[in-house]
């Protein structure tokens, strides 16, 4: 990719013609602008980007961005991704999903995906509720839900995404929130560097039918207090004043104060390549006893699906020599006639 | 090889079909004597027929296997509908197969499996190689196990390898009695257990003592032969439908100058056409077997739209659980062909057994107005042709392609005039190149074809969807007069391709009084069954169609040229749905849904009705 250095790409190439959709306050329009600050600095030719959905409110994004893109059908863009990544693997591949497209609908694929560890980048826009279809309760609604499909209270237990993912076995696995942008940002840095399905979750506000569902996560008042934002090698504390923190304890973690002297040394240090602590953290989904984890859950190297399958057509290559037809046809007892 | 004393006597054509236990390995002898065969320049039908489950109880009549090969002298194009030879390896299979036996016609029984346990599990209540059951045929009861036991008595072989063997034995035995060589087979024995000699020698010492033992057997008085049939010159081999199938994709991939993107599910009776694909990665085939056969397709369509061509092949549930994604297809105007393998159905209906019952599912299974190309195969062979020619449409066209085969086709097998690839006509594709101000929907006037932008070319960035598109742009819109203009625009794109395809051409007479109009792999039996009314002079014409949407520009002309429309078909009467609607015809139906292939003798019966009347 001799073209790297010399691309000069800013957010306005990412701009298309088309007008946003998406209702006004939508958390939608913060993951939008986001996504076009990060492309242009990848170091990526504008024509090798590829973005791909399924059907929802978050499924229109691609008609928003001056790409390569494809608007499937519900819950499938995963499989379509994976065709695009095999036939191409130097295109940068983004999925763009929400969690009633990917955890409902195509849930198959969606785990698929992830098992199979291609590398492309999963942005699931988790707004907990149906926004296209006017607002019934999602496989990540928690239980008790109140709406118009469910008038006395859902009685569905939710998924957990990113415990969902682990054991899917993918390999990376991040939290994000569309009003914390900065943090946001980093996030798609990360997703994009690692070298695998990368699945970033994003807490995203549908301000027409579940508006203030993540309000504890973002509310200036008391945001401190309920995210855990995550750092690599970094002990995990978070509250107003820094003062507390996760340890383990042992199978379980346990939120302590920091006040005593010395207590921070007993504070969990996040590693993300420790797939139990990645366990523990996902764990908090739904927890109301502790802060919700936002950052790099768990990450893993390993090779993707595309690079192996190349690699064998390589070698069948390499060793057999290109397909001829004639002596393909001729592999078998002939005869003239 | 033994001398043969006996006497030779020359036959036209015939029809023996191997059957045993699934265990008895039938499939492998089957087609060990079709080789022979067709080195002896025999023209030849194949047919394969196994249970759907991969072990049924031994013995059981739910577990029976069998192989059926017609040869001649004459071209033929089925396996045949009465059997001269049936042989059964054990009770079951007996009971299953012998109403297809011809009065007098052989038997070859194995009595070793004749036991009291597998007559019962049968449904025997007396042994019938015992009592006169068998009497109006030529029965040719042989302890096989014992014979082969015998003949490797030195070798110190389990009794379940002996027994392993007598397929080998009764191979030997059939190829004496129709003077096939033995050479074909033994190589193939070498070769196939070349890491354990004790099993190359035991099958080998099986197939010369069958062999040999045809001179010694009263019941026959002589041996068969058949003279070589008239081909057309060149080199032929024989092939097997699924494997046509993916030679004409992979041609086809070559004379287009694109990668093969190939997904399918595993499914019956379509994954061959996985298993053969993802063996020739040195074609620069990618294959990818996905999680569900939605998956499949949508991936396809991903590697399409990223400019490979991408096909999927699965068998008709599958093809119901694609029809949304084929919506999409249809909606973003991308070339993907869909090999649709029928089978028995509705549901899961019988997984191993055939049918055409697909047609309208094909042309009509999906929401909205969704029209796709559907072209078929008529027999194994022509399976080639049929994937080249939908390679063809699909990227000539910018549409996808759903071809239609049959689990008859698919493991059918005949001879192939194998093509002069330099011969073979290159294909076009609509692939864009660098621009600036790039319109997907610019169109080519004669096919209405799209320009195809892929990703990693610079200046053809564009969105492409499921949502209905605006005419001139592309662009998302929800114009209702728009609407319309896009559905006939989809509409004429197929219509269109009538232009580029050709006009039928009956076979036999151009006008008269009975037409046959069929499809499919209902070919052979239909080709012949008109050979025989024409030879008895009646007046009968044959249409095969090919492409069954579009059809052919002259179809409804053609059909009024004759008095009466016969229209033979696997299923309830599907193309004669079409023609009548279409052509405000009074076509008849000879319907069939038993999950076997039509027959030659139920044909001509109908052809006769018609024209005598
Ligand atoms: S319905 Fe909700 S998610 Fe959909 S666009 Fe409106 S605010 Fe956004």
């Amino acid at each position: 990719m001799s073209e790297v250095s010399t691309i000069t790409l800013s957010k306005k190439d990412f701009i298309s013609d088309q007008d946003v959709r998406w209702c006004p306050g939508c958390g939608d329009y913060a993951i939008l602008s986001q996504v076009q600050k990060v492309f242009p600095n990848l170091g990526i030719p504008k024509e090798n980007f590829l973005v791909v959905s399924g059907i929802g409110c978050s499924s229109r994004f691609p008609y928003y961005l001056d790409t390569f893109g494809f608007h499937s059908i519900h819950g499938r863009a995963p499989a379509l991704a994976t065709g695009a990544k095999i036939a191409n693997p130097d295109l940068s591949v983004w999925i763009v999903t929400g969690d009633g497209d990917s955890m409902s609908i195509g849930g198959n694929h969606f785990i698929h995906v992830l098992r199979r560890n291609f590398d492309l980048n999963i942005l699931l826009f988790n707004n907990q509720v149906y926004g296209l279809t006017k607002g019934q309760y999602s496989p990540t609604s928690e239980i008790g839900r109140i709406s118009n499909s469910t008038p006395f209270g859902s009685v569905d237990y939710p998924f957990n995404p990113p415990l969902l993912a682990l054991g899917a076995g993918g390999t990376f696995i991040a939290r994000g929130i569309d009003r914390e942008q900065k943090h946001l940002q980093g996030l798609l840095y990360e997703a994009y560097k690692h070298k695998g399905t990368s699945l970033v979750e994003i807490y995203q506000n549908c301000w027409v039918f579940n508006d203030g569902a993540f309000a504890s996560l973002t509310d200036r008042e008391i945001k401190m207090e309920t995210q855990l934002i995550l750092e690599n090698g970094k002990p995990m504390i978070f509250g107003r004043n820094q003062d507390k923190g996760l340890m383990l304890k042992g199978s379980k973690l346990e939120v302590i104060s920091l006040t005593k002297k010395n207590s921070i040394n007993e504070v969990m240090i996040h590693d993300e390549q420790n797939k139990i602590q990645g366990l523990l953290l996902s764990e908090l989904t739904y927890d109301k006893n502790y802060p919700t984890p936002i950052g790099v859950l768990y990450r893993e190297e390993k090779p993707t699906y595309e690079t192996m399958l190349h690699n064998q057509l390589a070698t069948a290559l390499k060793t057999r020599g290109k397909g001829n037809l004639d002596k393909l046809f001729n592999d078998s007892h002939t005869w003239k006639v | 090889m033994a001398n043969k004393s006996k006497s030779k006597k020359n036959v036209d054509r015939v029809v023996i079909r191997f059957t045993g236990d699934s265990g008895d390995g039938m499939q492998l002898t089957g087609s060990r004597f079709t080789e022979a065969t067709a080195i002896m320049g025999n023209d030849l039908a194949t047919y394969p027929d196994y249970p759907a489950e991969i072990r049924a109880p031994a013995g059981s009549l739910a577990g029976v296997s069998s192989f059926q090969i017609q040869f001649s002298s004459d071209n033929i194009g089925t396996p045949g509908d009465k059997l001269d030879v049936l042989v059964a390896m054990n009770p079951a299979a007996l009971k299953t197969n012998l109403a297809d036996l011809k009065t007098s016609g052989i038997i070859i029984a194995n009595k070793a499996n004749y036991t009291d346990k597998n007559l019962r599990l049968s449904g025997w209540e007396l042994n019938p190689l015992e009592d006169d059951f068998l009497r109006d045929y030529r029965v040719i009861a042989l302890d096989m196990t014992r014979l082969v036991s015998n003949a490797v008595e030195d070798m110190d072989l389990s009794l379940k390898l002996i027994s392993r063997s007598t397929n080998m034995f009764a191979l030997g035995l059939v190829s004496w009695m129709y003077d096939r060589t033995l050479d074909s087979t033994i190589n193939f024995i070498k070769d196939k257990f070349a890491k354990r000699p004790e099993l190359v020698e035991a099958n080998i010492r099986a197939l010369k003592a069958g062999y040999n033992y045809g001179d010694t057997i009263e019941e026959i008085q002589h041996v068969v032969t058949v003279s070589k049939a008239t081909f057309e010159p060149g080199v032929y081999r024989n092939i097997v439908g699924n494997q046509a199938l993916c030679f004409g994709l992979i041609t086809a991939a070559e004379k287009a100058g694109l990668d093969i993107y190939f997904s399918g599910y595993p499914i019956t009776p379509a994954s061959d056409i996985l298993h053969i694909l993802s063996g020739y990665k040195n074609f620069r085939i990618k294959t990818f077997q996905a999680e569900d056969e939605i998956a499949a397709i949508m991936s396809v369509i991903g590697a399409v739209f990223c400019g490979d061509l991408g096909i999927t092949a699965t068998s008709g549930p599958g093809m119901a659980l694609k029809g949304e994604s084929l919506g999409l297809a249809v909606a973003t105007e991308l070339p993907l062909v869909v090999l649709n393998i029928q089978r028995a159905g509705p549901s899961t209906g019988m997984p191993t057994k055939t049918e055409q019952a697909d047609l309208l599912q094909a042309l009509f299974g999906r929401n909205g107005e969704s029209p796709v190309v559907v072209i078929a195969a008529n027999s194994p062979a022509d399976c080639f042709s049929t994937a080249f020619e939908a390679c063809r449409i699909a990227l000539e066209h910018m549409i996808p392609v759903v071809v239609l085969s049959d689990a008859f086709l698919a493991h059918g097998s005949e001879p192939w005039l194998i093509p002069q690839t330099k011969s073979l006509p290159k294909i076009r594709t609509h692939l864009a190149g660098k621009s600036n101000g790039f319109n997907s929907f610019k169109r080519e006037e004669k096919t209405l074809a799209r320009q195809w932008g892929i990703p990693g070319t610079k200046g053809l960035e564009h969105r492409v969807g499921g949502l209905e598109k605006d005419i001139e742009t592309g662009d998302v819109s929800y114009d209702p007069i728009n609407h319309e203009k896009m559905m006939n625009l989809r509409q004429q794109k197929v219509d269109i391709i009538a232009n580029d395809i050709p006009p039928v051409d009956p076979f036999g007479d151009k006008n008269g009084k009975v037409l046959v109009v069929g499809w499919g792999s209902s070919f052979g039996a239909i080709r012949e069954a008109v050979n025989r009314s024409r030879k008895e002079n009646h007046s009968v014409g044959h249409v095969h169609l090919r492409h069954l949407n579009p059809f052919p520009l002259n179809l409804g002309e053609t059909l009024l040229k004759y008095q009466n429309i016969l229209v033979p078909e696997m299923n309830s009467g599907q193309l004669l749905l079409l023609l009548r609607g279409k052509f405000l015809i009074d076509a008849s139906g000879l319907n069939k849904v038993q999950g076997k292939p039509l027959g030659v003798d139920e044909v001509y019966d109908k052809i006769i009705e018609l024209a005598g009347a």
